[in-house]
């Protein structure tokens, strides 16, 4: 229940403890049902007198600049949602999209976003069937704010919940951390680091589909708000085991991994647009590596870790220090000095 | 210049030769002091802890800006911030940190405008943009700060803003390390000092320390290795009696510091006297503006008066910072203080010695 005078702070949409609070406390409370109980990125459900299962999700998107290296809004909203789809093991068919429009945003840019997510989601093979447009007042909505809606089909035989994690399966990551924050903060704010620091905003439903198909994979999930550390959590949570992680084994690229440094930022705790995490059979963890790595969007795959019993995710460091890694707590700021 | 590889100071074989070089020097107990922030996430990060041996106690010291800003500060700026047509322009870490009633977040919340910045230079660009409004910047920080807001006013001044100021509540280490070892503190066998600070003010003003009070020192980078030098060097001092600045950072730290930051900081401010959040006044600490840059001092501009709080019941926030406490003694930790439920400082900012611990889920 909500205390008298309490507010909802930038902080309960940082994706991590404060959000699963507020998630808990309003939504989860009021809205109560077997589909929102699975708490996985898509709700699964079951067409009457059918065997077929489907896929339904949902996802807003705000971003600052709404232009960024790698990508953009309507890319981003193509690509999330597809993606929550296909941590389901579905294959994306629909998408709905619904803009609030900041009244005096200029079409060029409104054409510019649209432009993105047709292209993201013929990449996706997948087509917006229907939409909504509302304009507000200058000042309601920075800019451009777009809802997207998706549903699929989840083939026969797949089984993929972030419940399904067993003491012993391995736990592997698509590609490198933290690409897609740093790229949109260095944006944001002007902070002037060289290098090429991109967005990995993709859809990942092809990626899914062959790891499918190499087999052995339990859990999908996509590291985005939060980072890879809150994803962790959920996972290990939700399956009720533990995780370690090997800090060494985590991907991250050099120029990444400096402007977290500098800026005081951890990109275990950063969002990724275009990368997954899996908790797959250790028999099936080599065949299944060597699939993701033929592929483009999966060649710098690893094993980052193991699952044991127990609770809990635990780091072990380059050092060889152990230490737990915690979800996100309220936002991840830079520091000061 | 080269690209920086954290990885050559990560390396796990010259860390265990320091291990042992470290082992060796830790026969006797040692309670050494790691004075900055950054030093006190990177032990947490970086499982420091569990690498040496137990003898060997890391205790924080008051070296988070956003943790030693008075509480009074904060209430001032809050109110600042609230003031029709202000436009507060900070630093992420401040807009959490809990007032007596609210924070800067709160007020924001409540239709403040209350905008996160990266750089100083941000803020001014504020004030060019909005000509109509006062831009306020909520200036924390130590040496390693300051010099960049002091250009920033003289920006202001070339490019005559009169709608920017800052809030002075910048504070300075040396003074800080003096009231530890004078008593304030807790009893310490060595003190890590901060290499960002030290980058600003060079080697000198420590002197003393090591003059007056034999107490080792060590200036130290923020990589592991750099860490486990520092503590070794530190050790080695006790051990040989010969107490000085070891400068294990000189890849960041020339002697002399950098003069010419020196020089912008003392051309606007001026050391004055301050209050330590949780610790009190601490003579010639903190840095208020001379006379000729009054105009762009946020404090004179908007003459609010809060009234005086305590702080929050049970916070060890200052003990902490002194390094009487450890963040786990304090009756707060880890159940009513989160980093999302703040009740002090030191678990808000990502450099305090609570939110480190918290975060990387330190034991004693």
């Amino acid at each position: 229940m909500a205390q008298q005078g309490e507010i909802v702070t930038l902080a309960h949409g940082s994706g991590g403890r404060l959000s699963h609070e507020l998630i808990e406390r309003v939504f989860r409370r009021r809205f109560d049902n077997e589909w929102l109980r699975q708490g996985d990125d898509s709700a699964e459900f079951r067409i009457q007198h059918s065997e077929c299962r489907m896929a339904f999700t949902t996802d807003s998107y705000t971003v600052k600049p709404l232009f960024f290296p790698g990508g953009d809004i309507g890319r981003l909203a193509v690509c999330g949602t597809v993606n929550d789809l296909a941590m389901k093991g579905a294959r994306p068919l629909l998408l709905s999209a619904g803009f609030i429009i900041e009244e005096g945003f200029p079409l060029a840019d409104l054409d510019q976003a649209a432009g993105s997510m047709a292209a993201a989601a013929a990449e996706a093979g997948v087509s917006i069937a229907t939409g909504d447009t509302k304009v507000v007042d200058r000042g309601a909505c920075d800019g451009l704010f777009i809802n997207t809606s998706g549903i699929g089909v989840i083939p026969d035989g797949v089984d993929i919940s972030g419940a399904n994690a067993r003491p012993g399966d391995a736990v592997i990551v698509s590609g490198t951390l933290g690409d897609h924050s740093v790229a949109v903060m260095n944006a944001r704010h002007g902070f002037g680091l060289s290098g090429d620091l991109a967005s990995d905003v993709a859809p990942l439903a092809d990626l899914v589909r062959a790891m499918l198909g190499a087999g052995g994979v339990r859990v999908l999930r996509d590291p985005t708000r939060g980072g890879l550390a809150t994803t962790l959590n959920e996972i290990a949570g939700q399956s009720r085991v533990s995780i370690t992680v090997e800090e060494p084994r985590l991907p991250v690229r050099p120029q990444v991994r400096g402007a977290c440094e500098m800026l005081g930022l951890d990109p275990l705790y950063c969002a990724n647009e275009g990368k997954l995490v899996a908790v797959a059979d250790p028999g099936a963890a080599g065949a299944l590596l060597a699939a993701m790595r033929g592929r483009r969007d999966g060649r710098d795959a690893a094993v980052i870790g193991t699952v044991g019993t127990g609770a809990g995710v635990a780091l072990r460091t380059a050092l060889g220090a152990h230490r737990p890694l915690l979800m996100l707590e309220g936002e991840a700021l830079p520091r000061i000095c | 210049m080269a690209q920086f590889d954290p990885d050559r100071f990560r390396d796990p074989a010259l860390a265990a030769g320091l291990v042992a070089r470290i082992a060796r020097l830790a026969g006797r107990p040692a309670a050494l002091m790691e004075v900055c922030g950054t030093h006190t996430m990177a032990i947490a990060q970086h499982g420091i802890r569990g690498l040496i041996p137990a003898s060997i106690t890391l205790l924080s010291g008051p070296g988070c800006p956003v943790c030693v800003t008075a509480l009074a500060d904060i209430d001032r700026m809050i109110a600042i911030a609230s003031l029709d047509g202000v436009i507060t322009a900070t630093f992420g870490d401040m807009v959490r940190v809990p007032g007596s009633a609210g924070s800067l977040g709160r007020a924001k919340a409540g239709g403040a405008d209350v905008r996160t910045v990266y750089s100083p230079l941000d803020a001014l660009a504020i004030a060019a943009a909005n000509p109509g409004r006062q831009v306020v910047f909520a200036g924390v920080g130590f040496e390693t700060t300051a010099p960049t807001i002091a250009a920033t006013v003289l920006e202001a001044e070339r490019d005559g803003l009169g709608n920017f100021s800052v809030y002075p509540a910048f504070k300075l280490v040396p003074p800080a390390l003096e009231a530890v070892l004078s008593g304030a503190g807790a009893a310490v066998d060595g003190l890590l000092l901060p290499g960002h600070v030290s980058a600003i003010i060079g080697t000198g003003p420590y002197r003393f320390i090591a003059e007056r009070y034999r107490t080792p020192c060590a200036i130290a980078g923020f990589e592991p290795l750099d860490i486990l030098e520092a503590i070794a060097l530190l050790l080695e001092q006790r051990e040989s009696g010969r107490t000085g600045i070891a400068n294990e950072y000189r890849r960041g730290v020339p002697e002399a510091g950098n003069p010419e930051a020196l020089r912008l900081l003392d051309r606007v401010f001026q050391p004055v006297d301050a209050v330590w959040r949780a610790v009190g006044a601490l003579p010639r600490s903190g840095l208020g503006f001379r006379e000729p840059y009054a105009a762009f001092d946020a404090s004179r501009k908007f003459p609010v008066t809060v009234v005086p709080a305590p702080e929050p019941e049970g916070c060890r926030c200052g003990q902490v910072m002194m390094g009487l406490a450890r963040p786990d003694q304090c009756g707060h930790f880890g159940t009513s203080c989160t980093p999302s439920r703040p009740v002090g400082p030191c678990m808000v900012s990502s450099e305090g010695a609570c939110a480190a611990w918290y975060k990387y889920g330190v034991a004693a």
